[in-house]
Protein backbone atom coordinates (compact mmCIF):
# COMPACT_ATOMS: atom_id res chain seq x y z
CA UNK A 1 0.00 0.00 0.00
CA UNK A 2 1.30 3.15 -1.30
CA UNK A 3 1.04 6.01 2.04
CA UNK A 4 0.02 9.05 2.09
CA UNK A 5 3.10 10.83 1.96
CA UNK A 6 4.40 8.90 -0.91
CA UNK A 7 0.84 9.66 -2.72
CA UNK A 8 1.68 13.51 -2.31
CA UNK A 9 5.27 13.40 -3.12
CA UNK A 10 4.43 11.32 -6.62
CA UNK A 11 1.18 14.39 -6.96
CA UNK A 12 3.91 16.75 -6.55
CA UNK A 13 6.54 15.61 -9.25
CA UNK A 14 3.63 15.38 -11.28
CA UNK A 15 2.91 19.01 -10.67
CA UNK A 16 -0.67 17.87 -10.40
CA UNK A 17 -2.39 20.40 -7.38
CA UNK A 18 -4.72 17.49 -5.17
CA UNK A 19 -6.91 18.28 -2.49
CA UNK A 20 -6.91 15.55 0.95
CA UNK A 21 -9.90 13.83 -0.76
CA UNK A 22 -8.43 13.36 -3.71
CA UNK A 23 -4.93 12.32 -2.34
CA UNK A 24 -7.00 9.67 -0.81
CA UNK A 25 -8.37 8.40 -3.47
CA UNK A 26 -5.15 7.95 -5.56
CA UNK A 27 -3.41 6.33 -2.71
CA UNK A 28 -6.30 3.53 -2.74
CA UNK A 29 -6.30 3.22 -6.45
CA UNK A 30 -2.60 3.36 -7.32
CA UNK A 31 -2.27 0.53 -4.52
CA UNK A 32 -5.00 -1.95 -6.27
CA UNK A 33 -3.48 -0.96 -9.90
CA UNK A 34 0.43 -1.62 -8.70
CA UNK A 35 -0.74 -4.80 -7.04
CA UNK A 36 -2.26 -5.94 -10.23
CA UNK A 37 1.00 -4.72 -12.16
CA UNK A 38 3.17 -6.97 -9.33
CA UNK A 39 1.87 -10.07 -12.05
CA UNK A 40 4.91 -9.38 -14.23
CA UNK A 41 7.07 -10.32 -11.69
CA UNK A 42 6.35 -13.81 -12.24
CA UNK A 43 7.83 -13.81 -15.74
CA UNK A 44 11.35 -14.95 -16.35
CA UNK A 45 12.58 -11.74 -17.76
CA UNK A 46 16.73 -12.65 -17.61
CA UNK A 47 18.21 -12.86 -20.64
CA UNK A 48 15.37 -10.97 -22.54
CA UNK A 49 16.85 -7.62 -24.17
CA UNK A 50 14.33 -4.78 -23.51
CA UNK A 51 11.98 -4.01 -26.52
CA UNK A 52 12.51 -0.32 -27.99
CA UNK A 53 10.67 -0.21 -31.32
CA UNK A 54 7.54 -1.11 -32.72
CA UNK A 55 9.05 -1.64 -36.01
CA UNK A 56 13.06 -1.18 -36.69
CA UNK A 57 14.19 1.85 -38.48
CA UNK A 58 17.57 3.44 -38.72
CA UNK A 59 17.99 7.06 -37.40
CA UNK A 60 15.47 9.49 -39.17
CA UNK A 61 17.56 12.74 -39.36
CA UNK A 62 16.52 15.53 -41.48
CA UNK A 63 18.35 19.37 -42.01
CA UNK A 64 18.21 21.32 -39.07
CA UNK A 65 17.54 24.50 -41.09
CA UNK A 66 14.82 27.44 -40.04
CA UNK A 67 11.83 27.44 -42.52
CA UNK A 68 9.99 30.21 -42.58
CA UNK A 69 6.36 30.69 -41.00
CA UNK A 70 4.26 32.49 -42.51
CA UNK A 71 2.78 35.84 -40.43
CA UNK A 72 -0.92 34.14 -39.89
CA UNK A 73 0.50 30.74 -38.37
CA UNK A 74 2.41 32.92 -35.87
CA UNK A 75 -0.48 34.88 -34.73
CA UNK A 76 -2.80 31.95 -34.42
CA UNK A 77 -0.46 30.82 -32.21
CA UNK A 78 -0.17 33.66 -30.10
CA UNK A 79 -3.52 33.94 -29.82
CA UNK A 80 -3.90 30.81 -28.14
CA UNK A 81 -1.38 31.91 -25.40
CA UNK A 82 -3.34 32.30 -21.78
CA UNK A 83 -1.18 35.78 -21.38
CA UNK A 84 0.91 37.78 -23.85
CA UNK A 85 2.32 41.15 -24.27
CA UNK A 86 3.51 42.61 -27.61
CA UNK A 87 3.52 38.42 -29.34
CA UNK A 88 5.86 37.59 -26.24
CA UNK A 89 4.63 34.89 -23.75
CA UNK A 90 4.31 36.46 -20.24
CA UNK A 91 4.57 34.04 -18.00
CA UNK A 92 4.48 34.87 -13.84
CA UNK A 93 8.09 35.91 -12.33
CA UNK A 94 10.38 32.81 -11.84
CA UNK A 95 12.33 34.47 -9.06
CA UNK A 96 10.70 36.25 -5.90
CA UNK B 1 -33.72 8.88 -51.76
CA UNK B 2 -32.45 8.43 -47.99
CA UNK B 3 -28.57 8.48 -48.56
CA UNK B 4 -27.70 8.54 -45.00
CA UNK B 5 -27.00 4.21 -44.47
CA UNK B 6 -24.44 4.53 -48.00
CA UNK B 7 -21.39 2.88 -47.98
CA UNK B 8 -18.46 5.11 -49.00
CA UNK B 9 -18.56 3.27 -52.50
CA UNK B 10 -21.98 3.79 -53.08
CA UNK B 11 -21.82 7.57 -51.81
CA UNK B 12 -19.07 7.72 -54.28
CA UNK B 13 -21.62 5.87 -56.86
CA UNK B 14 -24.27 8.23 -56.03
CA UNK B 15 -22.23 11.37 -56.91
CA UNK B 16 -21.12 10.54 -59.97
CA UNK B 17 -24.36 9.27 -61.45
CA UNK B 18 -25.61 12.68 -59.86
CA UNK B 19 -28.41 11.33 -57.99
CA UNK B 20 -27.74 13.08 -55.00
CA UNK B 21 -24.99 16.45 -54.82
CA UNK B 22 -22.57 16.49 -51.64
CA UNK B 23 -24.31 19.02 -50.27
CA UNK B 24 -27.32 16.95 -50.05
CA UNK B 25 -25.23 14.42 -48.97
CA UNK B 26 -23.60 16.19 -45.89
CA UNK B 27 -27.43 18.40 -45.38
CA UNK B 28 -28.54 14.66 -44.54
CA UNK B 29 -25.89 13.69 -42.00
CA UNK B 30 -25.90 17.18 -40.77
CA UNK B 31 -29.40 16.73 -39.79
CA UNK B 32 -29.34 13.71 -38.39
CA UNK B 33 -26.13 14.69 -36.35
CA UNK B 34 -28.36 17.57 -34.40
CA UNK B 35 -31.41 15.53 -34.14
CA UNK B 36 -29.80 13.10 -32.41
CA UNK B 37 -27.18 14.74 -30.78
CA UNK B 38 -28.66 15.42 -27.54
CA UNK B 39 -29.34 11.44 -26.69
CA UNK B 40 -26.46 9.68 -28.49
CA UNK B 41 -24.04 12.74 -28.34
CA UNK B 42 -21.17 11.74 -30.97
CA UNK B 43 -20.41 14.81 -31.92
CA UNK B 44 -18.47 17.19 -29.34
CA UNK B 45 -18.32 19.86 -32.09
CA UNK B 46 -20.14 20.05 -35.61
CA UNK B 47 -18.42 21.64 -38.65
CA UNK B 48 -21.76 22.70 -40.31
CA UNK B 49 -19.94 25.89 -42.10
CA UNK B 50 -17.20 23.55 -43.01
CA UNK B 51 -19.16 20.69 -44.17
CA UNK B 52 -21.13 22.82 -46.77
CA UNK B 53 -18.06 24.51 -48.27
CA UNK B 54 -16.29 21.68 -49.21
CA UNK B 55 -19.22 19.89 -50.24
CA UNK B 56 -20.02 22.47 -52.48
CA UNK B 57 -16.37 22.39 -53.74
CA UNK B 58 -17.04 19.08 -54.36
CA UNK B 59 -20.24 19.65 -56.35
CA UNK B 60 -18.61 22.28 -58.48
CA UNK B 61 -15.54 19.70 -59.47
CA UNK B 62 -18.71 17.28 -60.34
CA UNK B 63 -20.72 20.06 -62.53
CA UNK B 64 -17.20 20.44 -64.19
CA UNK B 65 -17.02 17.28 -65.05
CA UNK B 66 -13.72 16.64 -63.67
CA UNK B 67 -12.29 13.20 -61.54
CA UNK B 68 -13.67 12.38 -58.50
CA UNK B 69 -11.64 10.69 -56.05
CA UNK B 70 -13.15 8.41 -53.75
CA UNK B 71 -13.46 9.83 -50.91
CA UNK B 72 -14.22 13.37 -52.52
CA UNK B 73 -17.99 14.79 -51.36
CA UNK B 74 -17.87 11.65 -48.72
CA UNK B 75 -18.70 12.96 -44.87
CA UNK B 76 -16.53 11.96 -42.41
CA UNK B 77 -16.10 12.85 -38.41
CA UNK B 78 -13.08 12.91 -36.73
CA UNK B 79 -12.16 12.49 -32.93
CA UNK B 80 -11.42 15.07 -31.45
CA UNK B 81 -7.78 14.60 -30.80
CA UNK B 82 -6.67 15.60 -34.06
CA UNK B 83 -6.50 18.86 -35.34
CA UNK B 84 -8.56 20.32 -38.13
CA UNK B 85 -7.00 23.81 -38.82
CA UNK B 86 -9.50 26.50 -37.14
CA UNK B 87 -11.98 24.20 -35.34
CA UNK B 88 -11.74 23.47 -31.81
CA UNK B 89 -9.73 20.67 -30.87
CA UNK B 90 -9.96 19.67 -27.14
CA UNK B 91 -9.32 16.17 -26.79
CA UNK B 92 -12.30 16.26 -24.36
CA UNK B 93 -10.63 17.82 -21.88
CA UNK B 94 -11.19 20.78 -19.75
CA UNK B 95 -7.56 21.85 -20.23
CA UNK B 96 -8.24 22.48 -23.63
CA UNK B 97 -11.41 23.87 -23.59
CA UNK B 98 -11.11 26.63 -25.99
CA UNK B 99 -8.27 25.38 -27.61
CA UNK B 100 -8.49 26.02 -31.43
CA UNK B 101 -6.66 24.00 -33.95
CA UNK B 102 -3.78 26.36 -35.35
CA UNK B 103 -3.29 23.59 -38.26
CA UNK B 104 -4.23 20.91 -40.23
CA UNK B 105 -2.78 16.83 -38.64
CA UNK B 106 -1.39 15.02 -41.89
CA UNK B 107 -4.47 12.93 -42.32
CA UNK B 108 -6.67 15.63 -42.52
CA UNK B 109 -5.10 17.00 -44.73
CA UNK B 110 -4.65 14.14 -46.59
CA UNK B 111 -8.51 13.51 -46.51
CA UNK B 112 -9.33 17.70 -47.33
CA UNK B 113 -7.00 16.71 -50.27
CA UNK B 114 -8.81 14.35 -51.64
CA UNK B 115 -12.02 16.46 -51.16
CA UNK B 116 -13.67 14.86 -47.99
CA UNK B 117 -16.32 16.31 -46.04
CA UNK B 118 -15.77 16.94 -42.11
CA UNK B 119 -18.71 17.23 -40.53
CA UNK B 120 -17.17 17.56 -37.10
CA UNK B 121 -15.41 16.38 -33.99
CA UNK B 122 -16.17 13.51 -31.92
CA UNK B 123 -16.34 13.05 -28.23
CA UNK B 124 -14.12 10.88 -26.57
CA UNK B 125 -12.48 9.75 -23.16
CA UNK B 126 -10.32 12.45 -22.14
CA UNK B 127 -7.14 12.13 -24.13
CA UNK B 128 -7.94 8.88 -25.08
CA UNK B 129 -7.86 7.08 -21.86
CA UNK B 130 -10.51 5.11 -21.03
CA UNK B 131 -12.85 2.22 -22.51
CA UNK B 132 -16.45 3.56 -22.52
CA UNK B 133 -16.15 7.65 -23.31
CA UNK B 134 -17.25 8.07 -19.72
CA UNK B 135 -14.53 10.28 -18.77
CA UNK B 136 -15.04 13.08 -21.49
CA UNK B 137 -15.59 16.55 -19.65
CA UNK B 138 -18.09 17.43 -21.99
CA UNK B 139 -20.92 14.55 -21.56
CA UNK B 140 -21.11 10.70 -21.86
CA UNK B 141 -22.10 9.10 -25.49
CA UNK B 142 -24.28 6.64 -25.64
CA UNK B 143 -24.51 3.59 -27.61
CA UNK B 144 -26.79 3.72 -30.61
CA UNK B 145 -27.31 0.32 -30.37
CA UNK B 146 -28.69 0.64 -26.72
CA UNK B 147 -28.89 4.01 -25.20
CA UNK B 148 -28.76 2.78 -21.40
CA UNK B 149 -24.91 1.62 -22.45
CA UNK B 150 -21.53 2.65 -23.18
CA UNK B 151 -20.18 2.95 -26.96
CA UNK B 152 -16.96 1.93 -25.97
CA UNK B 153 -13.85 3.95 -25.74
CA UNK B 154 -12.13 6.05 -26.33
CA UNK B 155 -13.01 6.47 -29.87
CA UNK B 156 -16.71 5.83 -28.46
CA UNK B 157 -17.90 8.85 -30.53
CA UNK B 158 -16.58 8.11 -33.72
CA UNK B 159 -17.52 4.55 -33.39
CA UNK B 160 -21.85 5.54 -32.25
CA UNK B 161 -21.11 8.45 -35.42
CA UNK B 162 -20.41 5.55 -37.50
CA UNK B 163 -23.26 2.59 -35.98
CA UNK B 164 -25.98 5.50 -36.18
CA UNK B 165 -25.63 6.58 -39.94
CA UNK B 166 -24.25 10.10 -38.50
CA UNK B 167 -21.38 9.72 -41.16
CA UNK B 168 -20.02 7.66 -43.37
CA UNK B 169 -16.99 6.97 -42.01
CA UNK B 170 -14.42 7.93 -39.25
CA UNK B 171 -11.23 8.73 -37.70
CA UNK B 172 -10.08 6.92 -34.32
CA UNK B 173 -7.05 6.20 -32.45
CA UNK B 174 -5.92 3.32 -31.04
CA UNK B 175 -3.59 3.11 -28.37
CA UNK B 176 -4.46 -0.23 -26.07
CA UNK B 177 -8.04 -1.01 -28.09
CA UNK B 178 -9.38 2.68 -28.90
CA UNK B 179 -10.43 2.01 -32.39
CA UNK B 180 -11.29 -2.02 -32.18
CA UNK B 181 -13.19 -2.37 -28.71
CA UNK B 182 -15.80 0.63 -29.88
CA UNK B 183 -15.97 -0.88 -33.00
CA UNK B 184 -16.91 -4.19 -31.62
CA UNK B 185 -19.24 -2.30 -28.55
CA UNK B 186 -21.26 -0.40 -31.63
CA UNK B 187 -21.00 -3.58 -34.09
CA UNK B 188 -18.84 -1.40 -36.94
CA UNK B 189 -15.66 -1.98 -38.60
CA UNK B 190 -12.31 -0.60 -36.74
CA UNK B 191 -8.96 -1.15 -38.11
CA UNK B 192 -5.52 -0.70 -35.95
CA UNK B 193 -2.97 -0.31 -38.57
CA UNK B 194 0.73 -1.33 -37.57
CA UNK B 195 2.76 0.89 -35.67
CA UNK B 196 4.05 3.49 -37.94
CA UNK B 197 1.83 2.66 -40.65
CA UNK B 198 0.03 6.03 -40.57
CA UNK B 199 1.19 9.92 -39.47
CA UNK B 200 0.26 10.60 -36.18
CA UNK B 201 1.14 14.68 -36.85
CA UNK B 202 -1.20 16.88 -35.47
CA UNK B 203 -2.50 13.75 -33.28
CA UNK B 204 -2.34 14.82 -29.37
CA UNK B 205 0.32 12.26 -28.07
CA UNK B 206 -1.46 9.53 -25.50
CA UNK B 207 1.12 7.08 -25.30
CA UNK B 208 4.00 7.61 -28.33
CA UNK B 209 5.12 4.32 -28.76
CA UNK B 210 1.55 2.76 -28.82
CA UNK B 211 -0.38 5.33 -30.73
CA UNK B 212 -1.89 4.56 -34.34
CA UNK B 213 -4.96 6.47 -36.26
CA UNK B 214 -7.20 4.29 -38.17
CA UNK B 215 -10.64 4.27 -40.01
CA UNK B 216 -14.06 3.05 -38.12
CA UNK B 217 -16.32 2.37 -41.30
CA UNK B 218 -19.47 0.87 -42.04
CA UNK B 219 -17.69 -2.50 -44.06
CA UNK B 220 -14.28 -3.87 -44.67
CA UNK B 221 -13.95 -2.36 -47.90
CA UNK B 222 -14.64 1.34 -46.48
CA UNK B 223 -12.45 0.99 -43.64
CA UNK B 224 -9.46 -0.31 -46.85
CA UNK B 225 -10.35 2.64 -48.89
CA UNK B 226 -9.78 5.18 -45.62
CA UNK B 227 -6.66 2.93 -44.22
CA UNK B 228 -4.96 3.87 -48.09
CA UNK B 229 -5.88 7.48 -47.97
CA UNK B 230 -4.34 7.75 -45.01
CA UNK B 231 -1.33 5.65 -44.90
CA UNK B 232 2.79 6.75 -45.98
CA UNK B 233 5.51 8.26 -44.78
CA UNK B 234 5.30 11.67 -43.99
CA UNK B 235 8.08 13.81 -43.03
CA UNK B 236 6.29 15.46 -40.12
CA UNK B 237 6.28 12.28 -38.18
CA UNK B 238 9.85 10.47 -38.18
CA UNK B 239 8.39 7.25 -37.11
CA UNK B 240 5.98 7.25 -39.79
CA UNK B 241 6.97 4.86 -42.68
CA UNK B 242 5.97 4.21 -46.69
CA UNK B 243 3.76 0.44 -46.79
CA UNK B 244 5.19 -1.29 -50.05
CA UNK B 245 2.77 -4.15 -50.21
CA UNK B 246 2.07 -5.34 -53.87
CA UNK B 247 1.25 -8.72 -53.01
CA UNK B 248 -2.28 -10.30 -53.72
CA UNK B 249 -4.33 -11.64 -51.53
CA UNK B 250 -7.70 -12.58 -53.11
CA UNK B 251 -8.34 -16.45 -53.59
CA UNK B 252 -5.88 -17.09 -50.95
CA UNK B 253 -6.30 -20.00 -48.57
CA UNK B 254 -4.94 -19.26 -45.54
CA UNK B 255 -4.23 -21.10 -42.39
CA UNK B 256 -5.41 -18.96 -39.03
CA UNK B 257 -3.91 -19.39 -35.30
CA UNK B 258 -6.60 -19.44 -32.66
CA UNK B 259 -5.30 -18.84 -29.53
CA UNK B 260 -6.13 -20.85 -26.33
CA UNK B 261 -5.28 -17.89 -24.03
CA UNK B 262 -8.10 -15.47 -25.83
CA UNK B 263 -10.78 -18.14 -24.40
CA UNK B 264 -9.83 -18.00 -21.07
CA UNK B 265 -12.40 -18.16 -18.00
CA UNK B 266 -14.10 -14.31 -18.14
CA UNK B 267 -15.13 -14.43 -21.54
CA UNK B 268 -18.94 -14.21 -21.90
CA UNK B 269 -19.68 -17.47 -22.89
CA UNK B 270 -22.28 -16.39 -25.66
CA UNK B 271 -19.59 -14.21 -27.06
CA UNK B 272 -17.13 -17.44 -27.32
CA UNK B 273 -19.92 -19.29 -29.35
CA UNK B 274 -20.59 -16.99 -31.85
CA UNK B 275 -16.62 -16.49 -32.59
CA UNK B 276 -16.40 -20.33 -32.54
CA UNK B 277 -19.61 -20.12 -34.93
CA UNK B 278 -17.86 -17.28 -37.26
CA UNK B 279 -14.24 -19.16 -37.06
CA UNK B 280 -15.65 -22.79 -38.07
CA UNK B 281 -17.88 -21.05 -41.04
CA UNK B 282 -14.16 -19.61 -41.95
CA UNK B 283 -12.76 -22.93 -41.62
CA UNK B 284 -15.47 -24.28 -44.26
CA UNK B 285 -13.90 -21.89 -47.04
CA UNK B 286 -11.30 -24.09 -47.47
CA UNK B 287 -8.99 -22.30 -44.79
CA UNK B 288 -7.24 -24.31 -42.16
CA UNK B 289 -7.69 -23.23 -37.88
CA UNK B 290 -4.77 -24.10 -36.29
CA UNK B 291 -4.66 -23.45 -32.03
CA UNK B 292 -1.86 -21.96 -31.20
CA UNK B 293 -0.08 -20.14 -28.07
CA UNK B 294 0.61 -16.49 -26.97
CA UNK B 295 2.04 -17.81 -23.73
CA UNK B 296 2.43 -13.96 -22.47
CA UNK B 297 -1.10 -12.29 -23.35
CA UNK B 298 -1.56 -12.70 -19.39
CA UNK B 299 1.17 -10.24 -18.82
CA UNK B 300 0.17 -7.43 -21.41
CA UNK B 301 -2.18 -6.27 -19.86
CA UNK B 302 -0.01 -4.96 -16.91
CA UNK B 303 2.70 -4.35 -19.29
CA UNK B 304 0.29 -1.78 -20.88
CA UNK B 305 -0.53 -0.02 -17.91
CA UNK B 306 2.83 0.35 -17.32
CA UNK B 307 4.04 1.85 -20.95
CA UNK B 308 1.09 3.96 -21.28
CA UNK B 309 1.03 5.64 -18.46
CA UNK B 310 5.20 6.27 -18.17
CA UNK B 311 4.69 7.70 -21.54
CA UNK B 312 1.56 9.75 -20.77
CA UNK B 313 3.24 11.39 -17.76
CA UNK B 314 5.30 13.00 -19.97
CA UNK B 315 3.35 13.47 -23.02
CA UNK B 316 0.88 15.58 -20.89
CA UNK B 317 3.83 17.49 -19.04
CA UNK B 318 3.30 19.86 -21.78
CA UNK B 319 0.10 21.13 -20.72
CA UNK B 320 1.94 23.52 -18.09
CA UNK B 321 -1.17 26.57 -18.32
CA UNK B 322 1.35 28.66 -19.60
CA UNK B 323 1.18 28.33 -23.52
CA UNK B 324 -1.80 27.74 -24.30
CA UNK B 325 -5.08 25.87 -22.32
CA UNK B 326 -6.50 26.26 -19.26
CA UNK B 327 -4.33 28.42 -17.02
CA UNK B 328 -5.61 29.17 -13.15
CA UNK B 329 -6.26 32.46 -12.76
CA UNK B 330 -6.15 32.37 -8.87
CA UNK B 331 -2.14 31.35 -9.22
CA UNK B 332 0.50 33.81 -7.34
CA UNK B 333 3.42 32.20 -8.25
CA UNK B 334 5.18 29.66 -11.55
CA UNK B 335 4.42 27.17 -9.50
CA UNK B 336 0.86 27.30 -8.48
CA UNK B 337 0.22 27.68 -12.23
CA UNK B 338 1.73 24.31 -13.18
CA UNK B 339 -0.21 23.02 -9.69
CA UNK B 340 -3.48 24.60 -9.87
CA UNK B 341 -3.90 24.52 -14.02
CA UNK B 342 -2.77 20.84 -14.08
CA UNK B 343 -4.70 19.70 -11.37
CA UNK B 344 -7.98 21.36 -12.08
CA UNK B 345 -7.85 21.27 -15.82
CA UNK B 346 -7.26 17.53 -15.85
CA UNK B 347 -10.30 14.89 -15.42
CA UNK B 348 -9.67 12.35 -12.49
CA UNK B 349 -8.51 9.10 -15.01
CA UNK B 350 -5.98 11.12 -16.78
CA UNK B 351 -4.95 12.30 -13.45
CA UNK B 352 -4.71 8.68 -12.21
CA UNK B 353 -2.69 7.69 -15.02
CA UNK B 354 -0.44 10.71 -14.96
CA UNK B 355 0.23 9.69 -11.22
CA UNK B 356 0.89 5.72 -12.00
CA UNK B 357 3.04 6.83 -14.62
CA UNK B 358 5.08 9.20 -12.60
CA UNK B 359 5.49 6.95 -9.66
CA UNK B 360 6.56 3.85 -11.84
CA UNK B 361 9.20 6.30 -13.74
CA UNK B 362 10.54 7.87 -10.17
CA UNK B 363 13.76 7.37 -8.68
CA UNK B 364 14.31 4.31 -7.59
CA UNK B 365 11.31 2.45 -9.59
CA UNK B 366 12.43 2.23 -13.14
CA UNK B 367 14.38 -1.02 -12.90
CA UNK B 368 11.32 -2.46 -11.48
CA UNK B 369 8.79 -1.51 -13.30
CA UNK B 370 9.37 0.07 -16.58
CA UNK B 371 12.61 -1.85 -17.76
CA UNK B 372 11.12 -4.72 -16.44
CA UNK B 373 7.71 -3.70 -18.65
CA UNK B 374 10.08 -3.47 -21.27
CA UNK B 375 11.15 -6.95 -21.25
CA UNK B 376 8.21 -8.22 -21.01
CA UNK B 377 6.75 -6.63 -24.27
CA UNK B 378 9.59 -7.86 -26.07
CA UNK B 379 8.45 -11.35 -25.13
CA UNK B 380 4.81 -10.46 -26.12
CA UNK B 381 6.47 -9.44 -29.73
CA UNK B 382 8.18 -12.76 -29.76
CA UNK B 383 4.91 -14.85 -28.67
CA UNK B 384 3.43 -13.11 -32.11
CA UNK B 385 6.63 -13.52 -33.89
CA UNK B 386 6.50 -17.18 -33.41
CA UNK B 387 3.03 -17.83 -34.07
CA UNK B 388 3.35 -16.01 -37.15
CA UNK B 389 5.95 -18.62 -38.61
CA UNK B 390 2.95 -20.72 -38.73
CA UNK B 391 -0.09 -19.15 -39.12
CA UNK B 392 -0.76 -16.35 -42.22
CA UNK B 393 -3.28 -14.56 -39.35
CA UNK B 394 -4.99 -14.99 -36.21
CA UNK B 395 -8.32 -15.07 -34.71
CA UNK B 396 -9.61 -13.87 -31.58
CA UNK B 397 -12.29 -12.21 -30.03
CA UNK B 398 -12.42 -8.24 -29.66
CA UNK B 399 -13.85 -8.27 -25.76
CA UNK B 400 -14.52 -10.58 -23.59
CA UNK B 401 -18.01 -9.12 -22.57
CA UNK B 402 -20.44 -6.82 -24.30
CA UNK B 403 -21.23 -3.11 -24.47
CA UNK B 404 -21.68 -2.52 -20.28
CA UNK B 405 -24.36 -0.35 -18.69
CA UNK B 406 -23.09 3.62 -18.30
CA UNK B 407 -21.85 3.81 -15.11
CA UNK B 408 -21.53 0.29 -14.31
CA UNK B 409 -17.34 0.09 -14.15
CA UNK B 410 -16.80 3.65 -13.05
CA UNK B 411 -16.07 3.07 -9.85
CA UNK B 412 -13.70 0.65 -10.61
CA UNK B 413 -10.02 1.70 -12.56
CA UNK B 414 -9.18 -1.92 -12.94
CA UNK B 415 -12.47 -3.39 -14.05
CA UNK B 416 -12.05 -0.82 -16.76
CA UNK B 417 -9.15 -1.59 -17.72
CA UNK B 418 -9.57 -5.28 -18.42
CA UNK B 419 -12.20 -4.44 -21.34
CA UNK B 420 -8.87 -3.89 -22.94
CA UNK B 421 -7.50 -7.19 -22.02
CA UNK B 422 -7.93 -8.96 -25.56
CA UNK B 423 -6.91 -5.32 -27.38
CA UNK B 424 -3.68 -4.41 -25.76
CA UNK B 425 -0.91 -7.06 -26.98
CA UNK B 426 -1.77 -5.61 -30.33
CA UNK B 427 -0.18 -2.11 -29.91
CA UNK B 428 2.49 -3.68 -27.34
CA UNK B 429 3.53 -5.63 -30.91
CA UNK B 430 3.07 -2.73 -33.13
CA UNK B 431 1.26 -4.92 -35.22
CA UNK B 432 -2.32 -4.51 -37.35
CA UNK B 433 -5.54 -5.67 -36.29
CA UNK B 434 -8.79 -5.03 -37.08
CA UNK B 435 -12.55 -5.92 -35.76
CA UNK B 436 -15.52 -6.76 -37.86
CA UNK B 437 -19.18 -6.99 -36.42
CA UNK B 438 -19.82 -11.04 -36.83
CA UNK B 439 -23.12 -11.53 -34.58
CA UNK B 440 -25.20 -10.03 -32.12
CA UNK B 441 -26.45 -11.20 -28.76
CA UNK B 442 -29.89 -9.48 -28.14
CA UNK B 443 -29.28 -5.87 -30.19
CA UNK B 444 -25.68 -5.95 -28.91
CA UNK B 445 -23.20 -6.33 -31.39
CA UNK B 446 -19.68 -8.75 -31.06
CA UNK B 447 -16.71 -8.45 -33.50
CA UNK B 448 -14.43 -10.47 -34.27
CA UNK B 449 -10.52 -9.54 -34.43
CA UNK B 450 -7.98 -10.42 -37.02
CA UNK B 451 -4.66 -9.92 -36.69
CA UNK B 452 -1.36 -10.38 -39.07
CA UNK B 453 2.42 -9.26 -39.59
CA UNK B 454 3.58 -5.50 -39.29
CA UNK B 455 2.40 -4.14 -42.70
CA UNK B 456 -0.11 -6.75 -43.59
CA UNK B 457 -3.33 -4.60 -43.82
CA UNK B 458 -3.91 -5.83 -47.15
CA UNK B 459 -4.03 -9.25 -46.05
CA UNK B 460 -6.03 -8.44 -42.95
CA UNK B 461 -8.80 -6.80 -45.59
CA UNK B 462 -8.73 -9.95 -48.06
CA UNK B 463 -9.64 -11.80 -44.89
CA UNK B 464 -11.98 -9.56 -43.10
CA UNK B 465 -14.17 -9.41 -46.66
CA UNK B 466 -14.66 -13.12 -46.40
CA UNK B 467 -15.62 -12.72 -42.87
CA UNK B 468 -17.83 -10.16 -43.20
CA UNK B 469 -21.77 -10.68 -43.01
Amino acid sequence: MLSKEETEHIAGLARLGLGEEEIERYQKDLSSILDYIEKLKEVDTGNIKPFTHPVEMSNITRLDEVKPRNKEQTEKLIKLMPDQKDGYLKVKSVFE
Amino acid sequence: MTNESLTIKEAHEGLVKKEFSACELAKTHLEIIKKENKNIFAFLTITEDLALAQSKAVDELIAGGAYLPLLAGIPCAIKDNMMVDGVKCTSASKILENYVAPYDATVVKKLKDLGAVILGKTNMDEFAMGSSTENSAFGITHNPRDLERVPGGSSGGSAAAVAANQTVYALGSDTGGSIRQPAFCCGVVGLKPTYGAVSRYGLMAYASSLDQIGPLAKTVEDARIVFNAISGRDPLDSTSCEIESTQDYSNKKFTIGVPREYFIEGIDPQIEKIIRGKISQYESLGHKIEEISLPHTEYALACYYIVATSEASANLARFDGIRYGYSAKKAKNLLEIYLQSRGEGFGAEVRRRIMLGTYVLSAGYYDAYYLRAQKVRALIKQDFDEAFQRVDAIFTPTSPSLAFKIGEKTQDPLQMYLSDIFTVSVNLAGIPAISIPCGKIGELPVGLQVIAKPFEEAKIFAIAKDLEE
